[in-house]
């Protein structure tokens, strides 16, 4: 899973019938420092996020699970809202870091 | 799912026997402002899509739930049509640049 934040919405009238009535939204995903991490997304949602807010999401053929049975096709599905996170400073870049 | 718009079409005579009767697009995938970004790629097309339409495309396996796709060789399809796509906070990748 990853963080993003909800930055639009996408209409589509014509689509696969199992994905109507779902609300399609594009992510920016987000690094824990809130930068831009990669290309923006469509994702279906599932808790009802809105533009703005800061979520997480899953990808692959995971996004499809919280709808079953119906077999919705999609790779990206919004399963949380984040109300906060926190990263610890000192844990950044260190951990991996060779020592000298 | 991705946003792409669509560039063309491929034609194949020889091709796997499931892939037989569906439609091949070419995309041109595109970020949510309509600029190109990243490869083209060749998605099965699963709602009538044509030439120079903006489309969702699932790829992985996730594809294969799209209508009439279970167990066909595909990892990229075209499951719907793009109204309008509203970008209402700007992408922070544009505002810093």
């Amino acid at each position: 899973m990853q963080l993003a934040r909800v930055i639009g919405n996408v209409v589509a009238t014509q689509k696969d019938s199992n994905l109507s009535g779902l609300k399609l939204l594009i992510l920016e995903p987000l690094t824990p420092e809130r930068q831009p991490a990669g290309r923006c997304l469509v994702a279906v949602d599932s808790v009802g996020a809105g533009v703005g807010e800061e979520v997480f999401f899953v990808r692959g053929r995971e996004a499809s699970l919280p709808f079953l049975p119906a077999k919705v096709p999609t790779d990206a599905n919004v399963v949380g809202i984040t109300d906060h996170w926190s990263v610890d400073r000192s844990a950044r870049g260190i951990i991996f870091a060779p020592e000298t | 799912m991705i946003l792409a718009k669509i560039v063309g079409t491929v034609i194949a005579t020889r091709k796997d026997e499931r892939l037989v009767g569906s439609k091949l697009l070419i995309a041109q995938p595109i970020d949510p402002y309509g600029n190109a970004h990243g490869h083209h790629l060749v998605a099965i097309d699963t709602v009538d899509a044509g030439f120079g339409e903006t489309v969702l495309i699932v790829s992985g396996s996730s594809a294969r739930m799209a209508a009439d796709l279970k167990n066909r060789p595909v990892d990229a399809a075209v499951v719907g049509i793009v109204d309008a796509i509203d970008v209402v906070e700007p992408s922070r990748a544009i505002k810093d640049s």
